[in-house]
This record gives C-alpha cells, sequence and structure tokens, in this order.
C-alpha cells in the first residue's frame, strides 16, 4: 500500500508542473516577441511602404496605388540622379578619410598614452560633451566662424595675410566636409577606442622583444587588430553621410546636393513615390556598400 | 646555437613611486643554467626578470650578459628572449608569421623567413599546424609556439615569465619536462620565473627565493631544501616545522632555543650560531619520529589535532609545548603499524643534526 501511495504522487506531480509550464520553444519565442513587434512595425514595416509605394503613379496632387516602374527607370536614367550620387559618394570619401586619420589617432592616444583607465574614460567623456547638444546647432555654429565676416576671415584680414575675405570657407564643399568630420568623427572614435582596449599590452611588449620600431609595431600589430573598430566605424560614418541632407543643405548653402536632398526635394514637390524609389535605390546601394566592407574585414569578433 | 651567456645581475632596484618592488639585489647565474625565481605574487621575481628583459627600466644597479652590460639597451638588442605569461601571440597571424615576426623585423626576405620559420615549428612538432591560428591551437601548442618565437632569435638566455601556470596540472607536468629537455639540448641559460616551489624543485639547477624585493636564499634545489637560509625559504619550499623562540645559548656549531611561556628548550645545529636575541629553527616534517626523545632538546610530548591520509604517507598535525601545528609526516606503513587517533598525546623526537638554525636576512 505504501509503495502505491508514492507512485500515485509521483504521478500526480510531473502532471501538475506541466500544466503550468510552457515549453522551452514557447518561451524563447515569448521572449524574443517585444523585439520583434518594435523592429517589425518601426523599421520592417515602413521599408516595406516605401517599396510598394516606390511602385505607385502620382501626379501634382495625388498617388494612385498602382504597378509601374517608371519611377524607378526616371530614378535611374537622369544624369542628374548619377551627378548627385557621384557628389555624396565624394562626400562620403573625404569624410571618411578624414574621419579614419582622425578617429584612430584619438582612439590610439587615449588607449595606449593614457595610463589609468579613470583618465581614459574622463577623457573618452570630454569626447562626448559636443553630443549635448543637437546636431543642427553644431553645425550652424560654424556659420559665424567661416561666414565672409566671421572669426577666420576677420582674423586673417586683421593679420594681413589675406587682402580680401577667403569666400570659399563657407557656403562651399570644404564647409559640408568640415561640418561632417566635427559631426561624425566621435562614431570612428568609439568603436576604434574599444578594439584598441581589448589590445592585450604584452603584444606591443613581445613585439618589441621581437625587435619591432614604434613604426613597425603600429603596422604590423596595432593596425591589423584595429581593423574591426576601424569597419564598425566606417560602417556608421559612410552611411550617416550618406543619408546626409541638412548638412549638405546648411553648408553649402543649397549650391552643393546630396542623394537624400534630392529625396527632401521631391517630397516637398509631393512626388512620394518618385522619393520612395530614390529611397529604395539607396538603400540598396548602402546595403551594398556595407556587405563589400563586412567581406573586406571580418567583424564578428568584435560583436 | 650553444651560445649561452652568465647573467650577472649587480645590486639592481627597481623602484615605482615611492614603492621598493625590487631591493639592490645582487645575482649570478652561470651560464647554461636553469634558473628559477621562486617566491610568493609581489616578491619582485616578474619585475627582475622584467628588468633582464628590458621591459622594465632599471631604477639603479647593473645587468650585464655575457661580456656585456644590457643596463640600458632595448629588449632585442640583449641577446635574451622572453616567453610571456600568456605566451602573447599575435592573434592575426598564422604560427609561421608569428614564428617568423622578429624576422621580419629584421627586414629578411619572406621566402627565408618563413623557410626558417618553419624549420623552428618543426623542432618544436608543430608544423602540421603551420597555417593554423594561434586561437585554434590547445594551451600547451601555444606555448610550443611561443618557445619557437622566442627561440628563434637564436637568445643567449631565455626568460619565461610563469610560463606553465595557463596549463592544467596535467599538462604542466608534461611541459615541465619537455622545458627542462629543451633547456638541455639548447645548453642556454634558462631564467624561469614561477610561484610553485614544486616546478623549481624539478626544473631548476639554481633556485633563487624572493621575498619583498630581496633575495633570500639562492643555490641548488638540494641546498635550499636540506638547508634553508632564513625562516621564510623554510616555510615557503614546505615540509618543514618552523620554531621560533628565544636563544638560550649558543655554542660553536649548536644551539639552544627556548620556547616563551612554556620554557621548552630545543638543540638544533647551524652554520652561523652567533648568540642573538631570537631565532628559528627548522624541523623537517618526514624526519620526526613517534618515539621518547633520545636526548633532551630533541623533541616534545603534544596532542595530535588532526590525521591526514595521504596514501604512501599519513600527515599528522600536533600541538603542545607551545607550538601549534606541528606537521610530522610518517609512512603508512609505520603509522599503521601503531595507529594513533586524534586527541591522544604523543611523543615526537628527531635527530640533532635534523633541526637545523635559520638565519635573519641582513637588512
Amino acid at each position: 500500500m505504501a509503495t502505491m501511495t508514492s507512485s500515485e504522487t509521483e504521478q500526480i506531480e510531473p502532471r501538475r508542473a506541466k500544466s503550468f509550464r510552457l515549453s522551452p520553444t514557447a518561451i524563447s519565442y515569448l521572449q524574443a516577441t517585444p523585439l520583434t513587434l518594435i523592429l517589425g512595425a518601426f523599421l520592417l514595416l515602413p521599408i516595406l511602404m516605401i517599396a510598394v509605394v516606390s511602385f505607385w503613379d502620382y501626379d501634382f496632387a495625388q498617388m494612385y496605388p498602382d504597378f509601374v516602374t517608371f519611377n524607378y527607370a526616371e530614378t535611374l536614367g537622369s544624369w542628374v540622379t548619377w551627378k548627385t550620387y557621384l557628389n555624396t559618394l565624394k562626400f562620403a570619401l573625404f569624410v571618411w578619410a578624414i574621419t579614419l586619420f582622425i578617429g584612430f589617432w584619438v582612439a590610439y592616444f587615449l588607449a595606449f598614452h593614457i595610463r589609468t583607465t579613470a583618465m581614459q574614460m574622463v577623457l573618452f567623456l570630454v569626447c562626448t560633451v559636443p553630443f549635448l547638444t543637437s546636431n543642427i546647432i553644431r553645425m550652424i555654429s560654424w556659420i559665424p566662424v567661416l561666414g565672409r565676416n566671421g572669426l577666420v576671415n576677420s582674423t586673417l584680414l586683421n593679420a594681413g595675410i589675406v587682402p580680401e575675405p577667403i569666400e570659399w570657407l563657407l557656403y562651399s564643399d570644404f564647409a559640408v566636409v568640415l561640418a561632417m568630420v566635427h559631426l561624425y568623427t566621435l562614431f570612428m572614435v568609439t568603436p576604434i577606442f574599444n578594439t584598441l582596449m581589448r589590445i592585450d599590452k604584452s603584444l606591443v611588449e613581445a613585439a618589441r622583444d621581437a625587435g619591432a620600431s614604434g613604426w613597425q609595431i603600429l603596422t604590423n600589430v596595432i593596425l591589423p587588430l584595429a581593423k574591426p573598430g576601424m569597419a564598425i566605424g566606417t560602417i556608421f560614418v559612410v552611411t550617416l553621410v550618406m543619408a546626409d541632407f541638412s548638412t549638405v543643405q546648411v553648408m553649402s548653402g543649397g549650391q552643393s546636393a546630396s542623394v537624400a536632398l534630392m529625396m527632401k526635394n521631391q517630397m516637398s514637390l509631393l512626388q512620394y513615390p518618385a522619393a520612395a524609389a530614390n529611397a529604395v535605390v539607396l538603400l540598396v546601394f548602402v546595403l551594398l556598400m556595407v556587405a563589400a566592407i563586412l567581406r573586406i574585414v571580418d567583424i564578428r569578433k568584435e560583436l | 646555437m650553444s651560445k649561452a651567456a652568465e647573467i650577472d645581475i649587480v645590486s639592481v632596484s627597481k623602484i615605482y613611486g615611492t614603492t621598493t618592488a625590487v631591493e639592490s639585489i645582487s645575482l649570478k647565474i652561470p651560464a647554461g643554467t636553469y634558473c628559477c625565481l621562486l617566491g610568493p605574487s609581489g616578491c619582485g621575481k616578474t619585475s627582475t626578470l622584467r628588468m633582464i628583459a628590458g621591459h622594465e627600466s632599471i631604477s639603479s644597479g647593473d645587468i650585464r650578459l655575457g661580456n656585456s652590460v644590457i643596463t640600458d639597451l632595448p629588449p632585442a638588442k640583449r641577446g635574451t628572449a622572453m616567453m610571456f605569461q600568456s605566451y602573447a601571440l599575435f592573434p592575426h597571424l598564422d604560427l609561421i608569421d608569428n614564428v617568423a615576426f622578429s624576422l621580419k623585423m629584421k627586414g629578411l626576405g619572406k621566402d627565408e623567413r618563413r623557410a626558417k620559420a618553419m624549420d623552428m615549428l618543426r623542432l618544436m612538432q608543430l608544423e602540421s599546424y603551420a597555417t593554423r591560428r594561434p586561437a585554434q591551437l590547445s594551451g600547451g601548442q601555444q606555448q610550443r609556439v611561443a618557445l619557437a618565437r622566442a627561440l628563434i632569435t637564436d637568445p643567449e638566455a631565455l626568460l619565461l615569465d610563469e610560463p606553465l601556470s595557463a596549463l592544467d596540472p596535467f599538462l604542466k607536468i608534461r611541459m615541465r619536462a619537455e622545458l627542462k629537455k629543451l633547456q638541455t639540448s639548447l645548453g642556454i641559460t634558462f631564467v624561469h620565473v614561477t610561484h610553485s616551489q614544486e616546478e623549481a624543485m624539478a626544473l631548476a639547477d639554481l633556485i633563487v627565493v624572493m621575498n619583498d624585493g630581496r633575495i633570500e636564499q639562492a643555490a641548488h634545489p638540494r641546498t635550499i631544501f636540506e638547508r634553508p637560509a632564513t625562516a621564510f625559504v623554510a616555510r615557503f619550499m614546505g615540509e618543514h616545522n618552523v620554531i621560533s623562540g628565544r636563544m638560550t645559548k649558543s655554542a660553536e656549531d649548536r644551539v639552544v632555543l627556548s620556547v616563551p611561556e612554556t620554557d621548552r628548550e630545543f638543540q638544533a645545529t647551524g652554520d652561523n650560531c652567533e648568540l642573538m636575541e631570537t631565532a628559528n629553527i627548522a624541523i623537517r616534517t618526514d624526519r620526526v619520529r613517534i618515539a621518547a626523545p633520545l636526548e633532551k632538546g630533541l623533541g616534545f610530548t603534544g596532542s595530535i589535532s588532526n590525521i591526514e591520509y595521504r596514501g604512501a604517507s599519513v600527515k599528522l598535525s600536533v600541538s603542545g609545548a607551545g607550538i601549534e601545528d606541528f606537521t610530522v609526516i610518517v609512512s603508512d606503513a609505520a603509522f599503521f603499524a601503531n595507529p594513533v587517533k586524534v586527541g591522544e598525546a604523543i611523543p615526537l623526537s628527531w635527530n640533532r643534526e635534523d633541526a637545523i638554525v635559520l638565519g635573519h636576512l641582513k637588512h
């Protein structure tokens, strides 16, 4: 009898536990649900809508659900588009090269020349201080510096270095690149700093032990190991520059064009399907660029 | 490859700010010696090694390697090679490029340096892994790569910073044997930093016991174990009971020590028996017998506080006569022929020559 009761309770126990518990698979799905919903509602759905609209027809006042491809034909067939892409790529290239150079050396200084971790963190936070103000304000504050009667020109004039104000300081490609470098360098510093901090300092000693000079240590050990951080920074900067319209508009004074600015103009003319087609082309283009970067550098160990 | 060099360290100090890591040590390591720097963490052994390697500046003093003073030379110009604690292999290079790194820095052509590196890998029996990255290797293999990378510079002395600490116990013993074999076949000077006295005993021709930035004793392992110079050495090497007390009598080669509070007296022999106020004596744990002493001062009676069975031997912890935790190792045969229990009072005794006087470090 005693054994029977015990086996009965054993049979009841697991059944009761089962009725309250979900299977591990269901729990996993439940845990992934919130993020799936957010990404679905705010990322996938809008992109899908843009893709759908890009095939619609439109006139000066209205859009008509349809399946036409002339939005793409117009975008890809126009020499303006190609010129604008080329111009945007030119900005991206300049800004990338300059932010990579500055970003690497700032990160290198922070990671290898500042000895205490506390000081490293303090200086890194100092780098982020400009981010306490908005992009627009940081951009606009260049105008009094670079303008015709701005700080730079008046200083140069007063010092007698130039006879008349330099015109290309503001409302030029130079101003656009300068403002973008200012806005985006930190996106390069952060991932490179992160990578450099992970480099075992004994690797540098081992290289020195093997007779490497300072320059050889940099090119043979530190640069190869910093590549993943550089790749992540590159992805940040390139995607930000490719999608930028406000900096280009403000700093070039409307004289220069970028892909995003072209889209903004189309939207202000209510040509939404054309802008949508343009957006899809840009999205594909940027994704191809990111894919190319990932092919060159393996960033998996950074994530 | 046999061009071993003598290392001569002359009153070298290392001072970090206000703390002294190494305090004016002098040491001669003969050419072709396997030398172990042994001590607890923070004793200055790694600083000493890094000063020999050139990765740490020398605050004062000089280091000579062979016929040249290397005090101010950069690491690669010293004729030493260092093997780092975590091996410090370059994660982005395959084994050939890791081993060939120093040759590349010297500007050797690609084919030549790869051929040399391959030879070195073959010596370490790693040729089949040549194109792998360090992360794809086991700890023991990584260590052999680190060795190959250090040895390809053809050093006069190899400096090893806790080379076995990252390995599991089984591998540790195997790599230990490999290191010893390698040193014998290369004939160069090895300086090996470790905190394991077992490792040092197994490997070294010369053990340098360090504590608090100073050398407590530098001698052959057998001398270190049989005649520890100081109480620290006796305690650190283990298998010694150290008794501290007041020195009451001193003859030419013998002292009498009196333990405070109980006034029990112990005899001990030694070389430096000048009369001092306090003294320490050491008694080997395996030389203590469970028997009444034949002579006064060569034993005591205490009660057993713990018994540990260790297979071939049994470890007894005994307290009494003002001595806490006196360890006795008896063979299993002797123990089971006449078993004792915890709490029992037993007489302990030892021979006169097994109790030795320990010196003090002169400050």
